[in-house]
């Protein structure tokens, strides 16, 4: 018969009993938490003994990579220190959202409305691609997901939070090749034949304005990689540095970071935390909407060239980031070259007249200097007097007398810029 | 080692199944047990028959904006839906309360009801009736979730249309892996319960209140929920149990995301590994007095 009392009345042998037997949960905790601290330390080092390579090597590898297919997570984390005015408003109707609450933005679906919420914090990405034609992106959320499909000539937006989908038909030949830039090897005209080639202009080009070197290797998503850092040599510029994690067997970029030269978090930083080459299953691309799902149609036309737009942006700053700095805007000025440009523009004087709270109008960015007051802050020069709304990467200066200036430069830079410009 | 020793060692595993099905059995005629099963049964019910009003005239649940909680938007695309969406909304608090009610009166109720020392007569060992009142909490744990799940699934199929399964993806996939995905959700569920089944065991082996344990319990539960939710206590929610329950939502995803629910399952694991062995600790050293 088992004793009802756990021990024998000895006093002394049962406290230490006692004590051995509490050590075991102790010891529980203490095991998991010194994994917790140990092994995301443990999993972080390690960087694979790969033949040297140099940095035109690299990017003749990038340019000459030929993988059409890949599936895997992203992990997007950005930190531009936006005001929270702005990345707050990410829901329906948001800054980039266009027409307020006008017609055709209705549907949430609608990529241009979802896609806004990257801009700020964390976010995974699930992304396949099979191909120029057939690609997918989904945004992981809490028990929901915004998926993006593009399957030949129309492209699917689903987002199961809201049982709300989006369909564009008709997409333009050429649109689809243009489109396909996640295969990574799209040549658009004028681009050189070979990648080596392209690695020497590419070279070339960068070369007065920034260092380009291949910087050690590392473990990428369970992959060698090489670790490309492009420095700008411009010391007015915001950014610190571009760090470009290249797959060393199939040249794909893994990872991009674009560190702030302030130091500090990543302004950007995108990085496959899982990839596979293997071709993804075709099911994986097809689209029914569901029963009771609301579907948005339209058909490509302008809209195609928005949508493009906003695709190519993103997969700019999942590949490569814009290395060409603001040169692709037009009709207006741009100030300096590299890093260090400004853009120059003019704003048409009832931008900065209007009232903010006139109906419909929601850019919240020039609204007047009433709003802009509120996130941005005074300062004065030659030029006069004039509002400096900053972020981590980019900084604007908008003079009471109209002008704006824009660049991935510091404050002081604009400044000196504007006074340049008014003498 | 004596004979009677080799005898009692032979026969452990079918006692402790004795054991077992005797707790098992204790749980399940209690009238509040069959009251907590009842309430966990009537959630889905009443979702289904909420969502179907709202969208008896054509609108769409959940505003169109993609608000209110998970999945219930989804319920009229497919009846199925409404096993994932009844799971979501009874995982953050109903079904931990039962689980905390039936855990924290395990070994305290007794306590209180004066029949532990009887229980302890019995040729058992404190650690094998410890296990054993464990296991049949986990049992309630997974009992509890299929109650859920089959009475959300009996619900859905009534009010609403069944078929092809559109996952959270875009992705579509037939009904019976539809099916499937969601017997593999209502385990996971039930595999989350496993934390606080064992948080619930221990401090059921602190008092002598079956009353004041499953408050205690439950209290915790709503305290640790609620720190959860503020923004500035971000830096301990990943080690807090509640934290990834509702990453069973993942399995509805094509392909299905692992990590989630990988953290989820270590977490469980260390909480039962945890206050298992801190109740093992307790129940086996404690002067039992009633």
């Amino acid at each position: 018969m088992a004793p009802i009392q756990p021990m024998d009345d000895d006093r002394e042998p049962r406290r230490r009993a006692k004590a051995i037997r509490y050590a075991v949960p102790v010891a529980a905790a203490g095991v998991a938490a010194a994994t917790i601290g140990l092994v995301p330390a443990l999993a972080s080092v390690g960087s694979p003994d790969l033949p040297k390579i140099t940095a035109e090597e690299l990017i003749a590898k990038v340019a000459a990579s030929d993988t059409q297919t890949i599936s895997g997570s992203v992990r997007i984390s950005t930190d531009f220190g936006l005001p929270a005015l702005l990345t707050g408003a990410t829901g329906a109707g948001g800054p980039f959202g266009g027409g307020g609450g006008g017609g055709r933005g209705d549907s949430s679906a609608d990529p241009k409305e979802q896609l806004t919420e990257l801009l700020a914090g964390s976010h995974t990405l699930r992304v396949a691609a099979d191909g120029p034609q057939r690609q997918k992106v989904s945004i992981v959320r809490n028990a929901a997901e915004y998926s993006l499909i593009h399957n030949g000539d129309e492209v699917w937006a689903y987002d199961s939070g809201s049982n709300q989908a989006y369909h564009l038909t008709g997409l333009p030949q050429e649109a689809q090749g243009k489109d396909g830039a996640k295969g990574g090897h799209e040549v658009p005209e004028g681009w050189p034949a070979t990648p080596q080639e392209a690695a020497k202009k590419i070279l070339d080009a960068a070369d007065d304005s920034s260092t380009v070197t291949v910087d050690g290797t590392a473990r990428i998503a369970g992959r060698d990689a090489y670790q490309l850092v492009v420095t700008p040599k411009a010391t007015d510029s915001t950014v610190g540095s571009i760090r470009i994690g290249v797959d060393a067997g199939t040249g794909v970029p893994l990872k991009f970071t674009l560190a702030p030269r302030g130091g500090g978090k990543a302004i950007v930083d995108v990085a496959f935390t899982k990839v596979d080459f293997s071709r993804p299953a075709a099911s994986t691309f097809d689209f029914t909407p569901p029963k009771g799902a609301e579907v948005t149609t339209e058909k490509a036309g302008e809209k195609a060239g928005e949508k493009a737009d906003a695709k190519a942006e993103r997969e700019a700053r999942e590949e490569f980031g814009d290395l060409g700095g603001p040169d692709a805007l037009e009709g207006l000025d741009v100030l300096g070259k590299g890093w260090d440009s400004i853009a120059e523009l003019k704003l048409p004087p009832e931008a900065l007249n209007e009232s903010p709270s006139k109906g419909g109008e929601k850019a919240p960015g020039l609204g007047g200097q009433g709003l802009l007051g509120t996130f941005g802050k005074e300062v004065k020069g030659d030029f006069g007097t004039g509002t400096v709304v900053s972020t981590r990467l980019v900084n604007a200066l908008i003079t009471d007398s109209g002008k704006v200036y824009v660049g991935t430069v510091t404050q002081d830079a604009l400044i000196k810029a504007a006074d340049a410009a008014a003498r | 080692m004596s004979q009677a020793d080799t005898l009692t060692r032979s026969v452990w595993p079918i006692r402790s199944l004795g054991l077992f099905r005797s707790e098992l059995v204790t749980v399940l005629r209690r009238w509040r047990t069959l009251a907590l099963l009842a309430v966990l049964a009537g959630v889905p019910v009443l979702i289904g028959i909420a969502v179907r009003i709202e969208t008896g005239d054509g609108g769409s649940a959940g505003g169109g904006g993609g608000g209110g909680p998970a999945f219930v938007a989804l319920i009229t695309n497919n009846g199925l839906f409404l096993v994932f969406a009844s799971l979501a909304a009874t995982l953050p608090f109903f079904l931990p309360m039962a689980i905390g009610v039936v855990a924290g009166d395990a070994v305290a109720g007794e306590a209180n009801a004066g029949t532990l020392r009887y229980l302890l007569v019995a040729p058992a060992g404190r650690t094998r009736l410890l296990v054993s009142k464990y296991a049949s909490v986990l049992a309630f744990c997974l009992i509890g979730t299929l109650v859920v799940a089959v009475s959300a699934l009996v619900t859905g199929a009534l009010l609403f249309p069944l078929g092809d399964v559109t996952l959270l993806s875009g992705t579509t996939v037939p009904f019976s892996e539809g099916l499937l995905r969601a017997l593999l959700v209502a385990l996971v569920v039930a595999a989350s319960l496993t934390g606080i089944a064992a948080l619930g065991l221990f401090i059921s082996t602190l008092t002598n209140s079956g009353i004041a344990a499953m408050a205690t319990t439950v209290g915790l539960l709503i305290t640790v929920q609620i720190v959860d939710t503020i923004p500035q206590l971000h830096a301990v929610q990943p080690y807090l149990f509640p934290h990834y329950w509702l990453s069973f939502a993942d399995l509805v995803r094509d392909p299905v995301y692992w990590d989630e629910m990988r953290s989820n399952f270590q977490l469980q694991a260390l909480y039962v590994a945890v206050f298992g062995s801190a109740a093992w600790a307790r129940f086996t050293t404690r002067d039992i007095l009633a």
